[in-house]
C-alpha cells in the first residue's frame, strides 16, 4: 500500500489505532482531542463509544485491556484530571493487551479553561509518555505505544497538543495488523489492588521505571540530528518543528519522542557535543528541570515563557534572530470574540437571566459564551459539573436567601458527565438551589457528538436515551419542568417561580442546537425601516445576525434563522417574519 | 523549494476549514509536502478564525507567522485588516468584500472601520477584492462563498483546473458538487 493521505494529527492517531489492531475505543469529547474517536469510529474493525466522562472511558479501556484487547481512550488535558483516579492505579495493575491514553494539551487555551501540562501526570503516575511532532509520527507513535505498553506491562500516555492534533500533514498509509484477543487469566495479585497486592505491584512499578530509563537511552523515539554545533536544542512535538523552521541546519537537535522517562546519558552526550544548549518546551520546565537534576546546564525558562503557545517567531526572537518585517492596518481593529450562533437556543435563557440580574453559576460548553457582552450573564466557570456543586456551596455559605437570586446553568452532556452528582448532593443535603439544564440535544462545543441523552450512539445507531426529567426526579428533585428557550416569557416565569420556592428545582430548557442538520429554520427576518426607531433594544439579545446600519436595525440574511428572539425585544413591531422553512 | 505560505482568514462559520481542506488536497496531489493548521472548538463560534497552509519540499512549522504569508485569502474585510501584518513584503491579499459586524461593534463598544479596502490599498499592498458572496449566490448558495474564493486563489497557482475540480469532488458531499464546481468556476473567472 503506497497511498498517501493528508491527515489531521487526530485522524492519524485513529489510523494508527486501526493499523495496530486496536479494537476498543472509549472517550469523552474535548477539544483538541475529539476527532481521534470520531475518525476511529469510521473503522468497522474498531468498537467505539462516547462514554459519559473520561473516568468511565479510561476504566472501559482498562477493562478491555485486561480482557485481552488492545484498547484506547482519548481526552483533552483537563479530562485527564477526571481520569486520573483509574490512571494512577492502572499503572500498578499494568495491562494484558496494550492500553494507550491519548491526551491533548491546549497551550494558548484556544478552547480550554486552563493551560495545565499533562507531562506532570506521566511522572506522577509513573507511566511512559510519548509525543509525536506531525501526523506521520502520530500514526507511527500510536502504533509504537502498543509495543511499549505490552513490552513493559504498562498503560502508555500519547501526548498531543492543539498544533499537532489540528494540523494536517502527509501520512503514508500502511496495512492493518490483525491482533488476536489475548487470553484472560484471573490474577488477583496483578489486578486486585487491595493493600497486600498493591504493595507488591508498587515494587514492580519501580522496577519497570528503571527498565524504562534504560530504554529511554536507546529508543528510536529520541533522535539526535547533528548540524552546526554552536547551538544545541532539546525539544519535542511542535516546539521541535518551530526550532527546525528557524534554525534548519544551523543548529543540532535532540528531538525527544519519549517524554517520560527522560534519558540521562543521551542528554549528557548531546550536551557535550554542542557549545550552547537550549531547552525549548511549551508550558512547564520539565525537560529543563531534568537536565539540571542530572547536572547539565541549559537555557530554558530564563528565556522562553511558561505561559502560552510558542511559534517560530517567538523562537527566532528569543534566539536573537531578526524576525520578518510587517505592515499593519493603520486604524484600530475591533476584536471578534466567539459568540453564540444566530438561533442558538441558549441565548433566550441568558437574556432572561441577565434581565433578572441573578448570580449564575456556569459550566463548560458553548453556553460559557453567555458570560460575554452584551448578555454578561455568568458569574463563575470552573470545570465540568461545577455549576451545580458550586452553586450548592455558594447557597450553603450565604444561606437559603441567596438561593432566591441564583441559578446554575449546565448543558445536557455536561450534566451527564459530572453534573448529576452535584444534583444528588443538593437533594441529599437539603439544598434549595435552582438548576437550569440547557438541553440542546447534543454535545455542542466540540462539534456535535451524541451523548446518553440523545438516543443515538457514536455510530448513529438508535439506543436508550436517558430521560432528564426522570433522572432528576429519581435523585430526589421533585420540581422539574420543561420550557422552550425560544419563549422568553415562559422561561422568565419558570425561573421566577423556581427560585422563589423553598425546595430544589430543575428547569430543563429544551430545544436542539440550531446547527443540527435536522432542525428546520424559518426564513431570515426583515426590518420594516418605517417602523424601526433605531432604539437598539434588539441588540441587547447579542445576536451576530442583527446590527444597526445607517441608524436602523439590519438583519444579516446569511446568518438569521428566524428564531424570533429579536422580535420579542422590539416594541415597535419593526422586525418581520417571512414565514417557514428556508 | 522554499516553503510557500498561504493563510485563510475569516469568521467562524464561513467555511474556511473546507477551503483549506480543498487546498491541501490539491497540494498533496501535486506532490508537495503540506501542512495545514486549523483551530477547532470555541473560536469556531463566530470568532476570528485562521488556517495556515504551508507547502514545499519539507515543511516544518504548522503555523505561519507575522510577515511570512505569501498569500492571504480573507473571507471578510475586517479580518483582512486584522491579519494583514502576517503578509510578507510583496505578498498578495485576496479579499472577499463582505462585512460582518463583530459583537463589540453590534453592542456599540467599538466601530467597524470605514474604507478598509482603500486604506489597505493605500499601504501599497497588492490586493484583489471580489464580491464572492454574490458569486456564491449566483452559483446557488451563499454557503459556497468559500469555494468561490478558492477559485479566485487558483488563478495565482500554476495547477491544472482538473486538479482543483477533483479536490472539490473529494471534499464536498455529492449533492453539492455541481453547485460548488460552478462556484469555483465563477471565482476562477475573476481576474487577479
Amino acid at each position: 500500500m503506497k497511498q498517501k493521505k493528508l491527515m489531521l494529527g487526530n485522524e492519524a492517531v485513529a489510523r494508527g489505532l486501526y493499523e495496530v489492531g486496536c479494537t476498543v475505543v472509549s472517550s469523552y469529547p474535548g477539544t483538541p482531542s475529539t476527532e481521534i474517536t470520531e475518525y476511529a469510529s469510521k473503522y468497522d474493525e474498531i468498537y467505539c463509544e462516547w462514554a459519559p466522562n473520561e473516568k468511565v472511558a479510561c476504566e472501559t479501556a482498562i477493562g478491555a485491556s485486561i480482557g485481552g484487547a488492545r484498547s484506547f481512550c482519548a481526552m483533552k488535558h483537563v479530562g485527564l484530571n477526571v481520569a486520573a483516579d483509574p490512571l494512577f492505579t492502572a499503572s500498578y495493575t499494568g495491562v494484558n493487551a496494550g492500553m494507550v491514553i491519548g491526551v491533548a494539551d491546549d497551550p494558548g487555551m484556544h478552547s480550554s479553561q486552563n493551560e495545565q501540562d499533562s507531562r506532570h501526570y506521566a511522572i506522577a503516575a509513573k507511566v511512559p509518555m510519548i509525543e509525536p511532532a506531525d501526523s506521520a509520527e502520530c500514526r507511527d507513535f500510536t502504533k509504537f505505544s502498543y509495543e511499549l505498553s505490552e513490552q513493559f506491562d504498562t498503560p502508555v500516555i500519547l501526548r498531543l497538543c492543539t498544533r499537532i492534533s489540528h494540523s494536517q500533514s502527509v501520512v503514508p498509509l500502511q496495512e492493518r495488523a490483525v491482533v488476536p484477543l489475548k487470553d484472560y487469566k484471573k490474577d488477583v495479585s496483578k489486578y486486585v489492588m487491595m493493600p497486600a497486592m498493591a504493595r507488591g505491584r508498587h515494587v514492580v512499578v519501580e522496577q519497570r521505571t528503571q527498565a524504562l530509563k534504560e530504554f529511554a537511552e536507546t529508543t528510536a523515539l529520541n533522535r539526535v540530528e547533528m548540524g552546526n554545533t554552536e547551538i544545541g536544542i532539546i525539544a519535542s512535538g511542535s516546539c521541535y518543528q518551530y526550532a527546525r523552521e528557524v534554525m534548519g541546519e544551523n543548529a543540532s537537535y535532540l528531538k525527544l519522542g519519549l517524554l517520560n522517562p527522560l534519558p540521562e546519558k543521551l542528554i549528557r552526550d548531546f550536551a557535550s557535543k554542542v557549545k550552547k544548549l537550549y531547552v525549548i518546551e511549551e508550558l512547564d520546565d520539565i525537560i529543563e528541570t531534568h537536565c539540571r537534576k542530572i547536572g547539565v546546564e541549559v537555557i530554558g525558562k530564563a528565556l522562553f515563557p511558561v505561559i502560552g503557545e510558542f511559534s517560530q517567531r517567538l523562537v527566532a526572537e528569543k534566539l536573537g534572530l531578526t524576525p520578518a518585517d510587517t505592515v499593519s492596518f493603520p486604524g484600530s481593529i475591533p476584536n471578534r470574540p466567539p459568540v453564540m450562533c444566530a438561533g442558538c437556543p441558549h441565548r433566550g435563557v441568558f437574556s432572561v437571566l441577565s434581565k433578572l440580574k441573578l448570580m449564575v453559576s456556569g459550566d463548560i460548553g458553548c453556553y460559557t459564551l453567555g458570560a460575554s457582552a452584551p448578555l454578561s450573564a455568568i458569574d463563575t466557570t470552573v470545570c465540568m459539573g461545577a455549576s451545580i456543586s458550586g452553586l450548592h456551596g455558594f447557597n450553603k455559605a450565604r444561606g437559603n436567601a441567596s438561593a432566591k437570586n441564583s441559578v446554575a446553568v449546565i448543558g445536557d452532556s455536561t450534566f451527564i458527565h459530572s453534573g448529576v452528582t452535584g444534583l444528588i448532593n443538593i437533594a441529599y443535603n437539603q439544598g434549595i438551589s435552582t438548576v437550569i439544564i440547557l438541553d440542546n440535544s447534543i454535545t455542542g462545543m466540540t462539534g456535535h457528538q451524541q451523548n446518553p441523552t440523545t438516543g443515538y450512539t457514536i455510530k448513529g445507531d438508535p439506543t436508550a436515551a436517558i430521560s432528564l426529567e426522570k433522572l432528576c426526579d429519581a435523585v430526589g428533585i421533585h420540581r422539574v419542568r420543561v420550557v422552550d428557550p425560544y419563549n422568553m416569557k415562559q422561561v422568565e416565569e419558570a425561573v421566577k417561580e423556581e427560585i422563589a420556592v423553598d425546595e430544589p428545582s430543575v428547569i430543563i430548557a429544551r430545544r436542539p442546537c440550531a446547527l443540527l442538520k435536522y432542525v428546520k429554520h424559518k426564513k431570515p427576518f426583515t426590518i420594516d425601516t418605517d417602523k424601526c426607531r433605531g432604539c437598539k433594544a434588539c441588540l441587547k439579545i447579542g445576536c451576530p445576525g442583527i446590527s444597526i446600519q445607517n441608524g436602523k436595525a439590519a438583519v444579516d440574511p446569511t446568518l438569521c434563522v428566524g428564531c424570533g428572539l429579536c422580535q420579542d425585544m422590539c416594541r415597535f413591531d419593526a422586525i418581520c417574519s417571512q414565514g417557514e422553512e428556508k | 523549494m522554499k516553503t510557500f505560505n498561504i493563510m485563510i482568514v475569516g469568521v467562524g462559520g464561513q467555511g474556511t476549514l473546507l477551503a483549506s481542506r480543498l487546498l491541501g488536497n490539491v497540494l498533496l496531489e501535486e506532490g508537495y509536502d503540506v501542512k495545514v493548521s486549523e483551530v477547532h472548538g470555541m473560536s469556531q463560534r463566530g470568532g476570528s478564525v485562521v488556517t495556515y497552509v504551508g507547502y514545499g519540499d519539507d515543511v516544518c512549522s504548522p503555523v505561519i507567522e507575522l510577515g511570512e504569508a505569501d498569500i492571504i485569502l480573507a473571507f471578510e474585510e475586517l479580518e483582512a485588516a486584522r491579519w494583514l501584518p502576517y503578509l510578507r513584503k510583496g505578498g498578495k491579499l485576496i479579499v472577499n468584500s463582505q462585512q460582518i459586524a463583530p459583537m463589540p461593534v453590534i453592542t456599540g463598544a467599538a466601530f467597524y472601520p470605514a474604507d478598509i479596502l482603500t486604506q489597505i490599498r493605500d499601504l501599497g499592498i497588492d490586493m484583489v477584492a471580489t464580491d464572492a458572496l454574490s458569486l456564491a449566490q449566483e452559483a446557488g448558495s451563499s454557503k459556497a462563498t468559500n469555494v468561490v474564493l478558492i477559485g479566485v486563489l487558483s488563478n495565482l497557482m500554476e495547477f491544472d483546473e482538473e486538479v482543483w475540480l477533483k479536490a472539490i469532488d473529494q471534499c464536498v458531499p455529492p449533492k453539492f458538487v455541481e453547485m460548488n464546481r460552478k462556484a469555483f468556476d465563477l471565482g476562477r473567472r475573476t481576474s487577479c
